[in-house]
């Protein structure tokens, strides 16, 4: 059995994927990126095999994704996070033609056509507002876990108005409104619908055609579906496998050389 | 050596290096004017009326390109630093802080040093220029005209001599060029002669039809010339040599290297796999950097909006009438101007010409932050395209100037994945095909 697997090195956190010839997902595997993106890469492609009971001479061809994707030494080519993400969504809900994925820096909106071709696409520029790193800030300044952060927005009645579009200036706005009396949740459901309004402007400028997937790590964030839902008008597909999504596209990439006997004579750099 | 190396090694790269030398010949004329106290008459890219003011003996001083300048040799943030201390907003145009910083540094810039406004010239191109053109009033108490030059109605409404609409208007920027006339006796103490200016409008014309022809061979596949790098250092010389003997001789060589390239097979790109167009100015603080990105990928740039809107006109070819100078001027700074401002309100049908003209397989549009006259509406342009025709496009923002808001890392990121939808679209239509 051949297998091939995509490394997905994100600004937060780094995500193996292991994927058989039958493009099924064999295993996975999550670590923080850190300062070594390198061992970050490695940590997750090993703990991804040793999760799949797959002996790493039986990955024929690794695909590294991500802003880190050229510090994945052990892999045979890099593919841009936007085309795996537009890949895997496809993937996995093939009726896909929107992508939104939300990570810990940046935002994309990608529009797919039926074949998995990247149309267009669009990303937060130069600035945090509207990502994880967003979250991020609002859970620091109201202490609150991140994973609790989605829970809670939903228990809000009242959302307050999150002006700023500054991820730094943001958690001065929380902490005014805490100042002011708010609830938590109501600030917390401001909040995400803030991030929603900013990603649904990206979404719109590459243009929203149903139906539209929901990747990346915020969209494990329940408040943040419900906002975006909301914002857009429609549901957008969530898949277990969200998080994962940039690595799994990179699998299926890797995956293409692998079908069409584009593997290298020489076995790959070991991890 | 062969004799095709010996002709290869006499011609190709002639433009690029004959272009510095002219370059560095240019700034060594502003130094040594700037030394001996003489005023400049500063001008812009989008009708600079070089032929007229070669008349008067005035040196030319291009503000633009001195600011380029800055931030391709890596200490625009000097400039914009100095300028921003003394108060203009970090949002403003990147070349007038440059400008300013130069002016209160007494004109010294990294190519030599520039002489003090005599008085400036400029068209209503662009809203920046008389904004900027106030700056040197209050700064040196100098005079400044502004020419209006009427714009296109509507797309596609292009007036030709002859038509009554554009007789009106080319007699409208007639009256305001014999306007200027004495003004600028008075300013440089030299008379008038008419059978100079008619000497250097015979040499734009040369220099018009060369640069056409210029732009006109990089269809060849593979293109002769990349439009971002070397097609820069050609506008370079399309601006400060226009009207000049020197200027015309270089684009009538330009145009021998270019033949011989386009002939011979030779092409900017060993491997070309990707021909695409630029809409924008460039991104000077990373120039080089910038270019690679896509030459990189096996893609190259086969012609911009650039080399249209700030080639001063010399793109559209326009040979300007010299039985009468005059009339003839005034008639080709409407067409050359009209045409720059095109560039910029009008330009989907253009584009849609040149992407099948030059057989293009995709667009790249620069937006930049410190320039709205030319990056507003690139978004809309963008959509119209694509709406237009099954055009693959990407767009991307930086700066002409300030490197505080130029990310490579996010260029790279989105020009690797443009590609990759190029590969995928070549390997779709190749199945399609078979």
């Amino acid at each position: 059995m051949a297998y091939a697997a995509g490394v997905d090195v994100g600004s937060t956190q780094t995500k193996a994927v292991v994927v058989d010839e039958a493009r099924r997902i064999v295993s996975r595997a999550l670590t923080d990126t850190g300062a070594n993106v390198t061992r970050a890469a490695e940590g997750a492609f090993q703990q991804a095999l040793a999760a799949g009971d797959v002996r790493e001479e039986e990955v024929e061809y690794v695909v590294g994704t991500g802003y880190g994707r050229y510090k994945v030494t052990f892999g045979n080519t890099q593919v841009t996070e936007i085309s795996c993400h537009g890949r895997g969504a496809v993937q996995m809900f093939p009726g896909t033609r929107t992508v939104v994925d939300m990570g810990g820096q940046d935002t994309k909106a990608i529009r797919v056509a039926p074949n998995g071709e990247i149309i267009d696409f669009c990303m937060n520029d130069k600035c945090a507002a509207g990502t994880g790193r967003f979250l991020g800030a609002a859970s620091s300044a109201l202490n609150i876990p991140l994973d609790q952060l989605g829970p809670t927005a939903l228990r809000g009645e009242r959302p307050v108005k999150i002006s700023t579009t500054c991820t730094v200036f943001a958690e001065s706005e929380v902490l005014s409104w805490l100042g002011r009396g708010k609830k938590i949740e109501d600030i917390l459901l401001g909040v995400h619908q803030s991030i929603a309004m900013r990603s649904a402007g990206l979404l719109r400028r590459v243009g929203v055609e149903e139906q539209v997937t929901f990747t990346g790590g915020v969209a494990r964030n329940v408040a943040m579906i419900e906002t975006l839902n909301a914002k857009l008008g429609l549901q957008v597909n969530v898949s277990e496998e969200s998080h994962y999504m940039g690595a799994v596209g990179a699998a299926l990439f890797a995956l293409d050389h692998i079908l069409a006997g584009r593997v290298p004579a020489h076995p790959r750099q070991g991890a | 050596m062969s004799a095709e190396t010996r002709a290869d090694a006499a011609v190709v790269g002639r433009g690029n290096k004959e272009g510095a030398r002219l370059f560095r010949e240019w700034f060594d004329e502003l130094t040594r004017a700037a030394e001996a106290g003489r005023g400049g008459a500063y001008v812009f890219v989008m009708g600079s009326l070089g032929e007229l003011l070669r008349t008067f003996d005035f040196p030319l001083v291009f503000p633009e390109i001195n600011s380029l300048q800055t931030a391709v040799r890596r200490v625009a943030h000097e400039y914009l630093n100095e300028a921003e201390d003394f108060g203009y907003s970090p949002d403003i145009c990147g070349y007038v802080k440059a400008d300013v910083a130069t002016q209160m540094r007494s004109g010294a810039l990294p190519m030599g040093r520039i002489p003090k406004p005599a008085l400036a010239v400029f068209t209503n191109a662009c809203n920046t220029y008389i904004k900027w053109g106030e700056i040197w009033e209050r700064m040196y108490d100098i005079p400044t005209f502004t020419l209006d030059v009427p714009g296109s109605r509507a797309a596609g409404a292009h007036a030709a001599p002859g038509d009554a609409d554009f007789e009106n208007d080319r007699r409208y920027v007639a009256a305001q060029i014999r306007e200027l006339i004495p003004h600028l006796e008075r300013i440089s103490g030299v008379r008038f002669d008419i059978d100079r200016l008619r000497e250097h409008i015979a040499h734009a014309n040369s220099m018009n039809r060369d640069w056409k022809r210029v732009l006109d061979l990089n269809r060849s596949r593979p293109a002769p010339f990349n439009a971002l790098s070397d097609g820069t250092i050609f506008l370079g010389v399309a601006n400060a040599q226009r009207g000049s003997a020197a200027g015309a001789k270089y684009f009538a060589e330009l145009v021998e290297e270019m033949a011989y390239k386009s002939d011979q097979g030779i092409g900017t790109l060993t491997d070309e796999r990707y021909r695409l167009l630029f809409v924008g100015v460039p991104c000077y603080p990373i120039f080089r950097r910038f270019t690679e990105m896509f030459t990189e990928l096996g893609g190259t740039f086969v012609n911009s909006t650039y080399l249209w809107f700030a080639s001063g006109g010399s793109n559209t070819g326009f040979q300007c009438r010299l039985d009468d100078p005059l009339e003839g001027l005034a008639e080709g700074l409407l067409v050359s101007v009209r045409d720059a401002m095109d560039s910029m309100f009008f330009q989907t049908q253009p584009l849609l010409d040149m992407y099948r003209d030059y057989a293009a397989d995709g667009v790249i549009y620069h937006p930049i932050k410190s320039c709205r006259t030319v990056s507003t509406g690139l978004a809309d342009s963008r959509r119209a395209l694509m709406k237009a025709g099954d055009i693959p496009s990407l767009f991307i923002e930086s700066d002409m100037m300030d490197r505080r808001v130029v990310s490579e890392a996010q260029l790279k990121n989105r020009i690797d994945a443009f590609f990759e939808g190029l590969a995928t679209r070549r390997s779709h239509s190749i199945i399609a095909e078979s």
